[in-house]
């Protein structure tokens, strides 16, 4: 498979900007040679798939603004499929963070994504989900939303305008129709070890069980 | 008029009274109650209302600014001081008996700088998470990530709170005091859920679907902007007002401008003040779109959502031509501002204001009389005046119960005096009255700029500012008529390139912390259509 083999609507490969990484993950991902009934089988559910992506806005601050802006009529989200915004986790694709993430919402923030049913996947948008953004010096901003949970498609810009919102959401479609759906069926979704912390004892705690015990 | 130092004097006969940048007084921490009590029971100029409450660390002490003002003449300004040396154990007296806005604000201090106060009915920790080592405020705080690290290990809330209180033969006595009873049902609203503007946890007590208690909980966004503002230059922190209440982003940045503007005693030239006056004022009509929009989204109208998006962009795009930002627009710097208006500005904003003005109309066509708007508005989420005085609720929700509290008019700033308009007030106090005060502020801000568009003069737009600036020892307080309401400045100053410390008086704090209040005896699905009436930020309130 080739990056040019994957067809987004009215946006040719070469005009996105980073060909190279996706046909580095394409690769690797086909390693070892597909199956060729199951890999057409993968392209008509990944076609399904990547069209019908609904979005969790986990908005915590500006970004969410822009989010809603890109949702309604003027940008319209519903161009990609994507107008569907889950407000439960348990129905939603995938969770675009809009916002900073600061240390109290750490535990709500990997809540929410370990109740989103597989496949799913994770937008950081904005510079504080990526990285902490202008507060990134503060006592309480987790420096990057990646630190908690694996981050697929960073859009950087404080707050980054639609249109880069769509130019990342179409990068995840790529993505989504890069993959195989059938094939890469055990992702383990792992816990930062450095997250797995008690505040008040400073023991390591179970990645099964994050609720205190009384 | 009895002079207001008399007041004070008569009060307190050893306050130290001095005349800074306004009246400050300082007294000693056990006066302090009796003080406020005699100010706020002044009867020809009460001083009944609370703009801030300012944690302070002075090295060997710690303390609090009381920043007070009166609702009869919102000019007068007020600044108490008390301090104590005690940093192992800072105790100082409460005022929530007298104002309601100092509870959420004394659990902030609380969190922040460690000082409990006495006769506070509930001294648990506001923005931070129970179990955090240290108060992140104060100088010697040791920022060391080890000793708070970032876990995925979900908190305990606490529902019971303690307290410190002062019985009748003057002792000290620690309580701890239920916040639920133990029967209650409690469900969580928040903090990630749709309808709440933002990370905002409401955990609610209900006897059926009437709502009997409401917790307020925040700090889910706190990212200690005012301790960051502490580390760097006065331009540098220019860009975080634009991330408090990013609706006021430009109004709010106005405010800290003018703060050091003031005190640097710099000119602005008056097309960068045109330009100013302007932008906040298209600002404003987006801020009210918005929240227009999201309250009818909360109240299940959709469509309103999609169409006031829809008028809101326009003011984007004029923005977004002038400056590139759409919504945080970076349009103010000190000594003026940093981009000129491009050549089509008046005839877009000249045609955007019919435009707004018929959509308007549309707007009250179609919704301000649907039956189920109304039913779901009217008489729903009353706020009598007294308490929207107390809590310090201003702007249109404090306008539609009454309170005349527009800074524009009372403390005008910029081009405000200029300009005729008229303040929105209405008396119902209840969510349709802050529907509509939004509608008609809408109008008054397109007349506004209607008088000043085709009188732009011409001229430089920014005076000359020295790239490092150091502001003269003091006190300064700037507030503006953002969005929601009052939004202030604080800064002291010690005379360095950095400030010694910055406080944001945030209207969305006096607007949240009185949710519990007008909440009360409401139904579950109603408390959302009042949030989403009342318009807060979370990150305003979290900073």
């Amino acid at each position: 498979m080739d990056v040019k083999d994957i067809k987004i609507k009215s946006f040719p490969a070469e005009e996105f900007k980073d060909n190279d990484s996706l046909q580095e993950y394409i690769n690797e991902l086909n390693k070892n040679g597909t199956n060729v009934i199951v890999g057409k089988l993968d392209q008509m559910v990944n076609w399904g798939r990547a069209n019908s992506l609904w979005p969790l806005a986990f908005a915590t601050s500006c970004c969410g603004i822009e989010f809603m802006s890109a949702a309604a009529a003027h940008y319209d989200l519903a161009r990609f499929g994507m107008e569907v915004t889950r407000n439960s986790p348990r129905q939603a694709d995938v969770m675009i963070i809009a916002g900073t993430i600061v240390n109290k919402m750490t535990p709500l923030l990997r809540r929410v994504y370990d109740q989103m049913a597989e496949p799913k996947y994770v937008v950081a948008m904005g510079g504080c989900a990526i990285s902490g953004g202008p507060f990134v010096n503060s006592y309480n901003v987790v420096n990057g939303a990646d630190n908690i949970l694996p981050v697929d498609i960073y859009i950087p810009g404080c707050p980054p305008r639609p249109e880069s919102l769509f130019y990342g959401l179409l990068q995840l479609q790529r993505q989504v129709k890069a993959e195989g759906f059938f094939k890469n069926k055990h992702i383990v979704r792992e816990y930062n070890p450095e997250t797995l912390i008690d505040p008040n004892t400073g023991n390591s705690i179970d990645p099964e069980n994050q609720v205190p015990k009384k | 008029m009895k002079d207001i130092k008399e007041v004070i004097l008569e009060a307190v006969n050893n306050a130290v009274i001095e005349e800074k940048q306004k009246l400050t007084v300082t007294v000693e921490p056990k006066q302090l109650h009796s003080l406020l009590e005699a100010l706020y029971n002044n009867p020809e100029l009460p001083f009944d209302y609370l703009i801030s409450l300012i944690g302070m660390d002075w090295g060997e002490k710690l303390g609090v600014i009381y920043l007070l003002s009166s609702t009869k003449d919102l000019s007068k300004e007020i600044a108490v001081i008390t301090a104590t040396a005690d940093r192992e154990n800072p105790l100082l007296y409460s005022v929530t008996d007298l104002y309601g806005t100092a509870h959420l604000n004394e659990r902030e201090i609380y969190a922040l700088y460690g000082i409990r106060f006495i006769n506070n009915p509930d001294m648990r920790r506001f923005l931070l998470r129970d179990d955090w080592n240290g108060f992140p405020f104060r100088k010697d705080y040791d920022e060391n990530p080890e000793l708070n690290p970032i876990t995925v290990l979900s908190q305990d809330i606490e529902d019971e709170a303690p307290c410190i209180m002062e019985n009748e033969d003057g002792e000290l006595v620690e309580e701890t005091v239920n916040v639920f009873e133990e029967e209650d049902y409690i469900i969580n609203i928040g903090p990630q859920h749709p309808s709440t503007h933002g990370v905002m946890h409401f955990r609610t007590a209900l006897e059926g679907e009437i709502v009997k208690k409401v917790d307020v909980i925040s700090g889910y966004i706190h990212r200690g902007i005012e301790k960051l503002c502490e580390n760097m230059t006065y331009p540098q922190i220019l860009h975080f007002t634009d991330r408090l209440d990013y609706m006021s982003a430009n109004i709010n940045r106005h405010a800290l401008c003018m703060c050091i503007e003031k005190a640097a005693e710099i000119e602005i030239p008056l097309r960068a003040e045109y330009i100013r006056t302007i932008m906040d004022e298209l600002q404003r009509i987006s801020s009210h779109l918005l929240a227009w929009s999201s309250q009818c989204n909360d109240l299940g109208a959709t469509t309103a959502f999609i169409y006031g998006i829809r008028e809101r962009e326009h003011v984007l795009d004029i923005f977004d031509k002038t400056c590139g930002g759409r919504l945080i627009v970076n349009q103010n710097v000190v000594g003026g501002v940093m981009f000129d208006i491009y050549t089509d500005f008046q005839k877009d904003v000249k045609t955007f204001i019919p435009y707004m003005r018929e959509k308007l109309v549309e707007y009250e066509k179609f919704f301000t009389h649907n039956a189920i708007a109304l039913g779901r508005m009217v008489n729903v989420g009353i706020l009598p005046i007294e308490d929207a005085i107390s809590y310090g609720v201003t702007g249109p929700a404090g306008r539609a119960s009454g309170l005349s509290c527009d800074v524009r008019i009372y403390k005008p700033y910029s081009l405000y005096n200029k300009v005729e308009f008229k303040e929105v007030i209405r008396t119902e106090g209840d969510s349709y009255a802050r529907y509509l005060n939004r509608l008609d502020e809408i109008e008054q801000s397109l007349h506004i700029i209607e008088q000043l568009i085709d009188n732009i003069p011409e001229g430089p737009i920014i005076s000359k500012v020295k790239p490092v600036l150091k502001l003269p020892e003091g006190q300064y307080f700037q507030s503006v008529e953002a969005g929601k309401g009052e939004f202030g400045v604080f800064i002291e100053s010690h005379g360095d390139k950095n400030p010694y410390r910055v406080k944001f008086r945030s209207p969305s704090m006096a607007a949240v912390s009185v949710m519990p209040l007008i909440c009360k005896g409401e139904k579950l699905s109603d408390l959302i259509g009042i949030s989403g009436s009342m318009d807060f930020v979370i990150p305003d309130i979290d900073r």
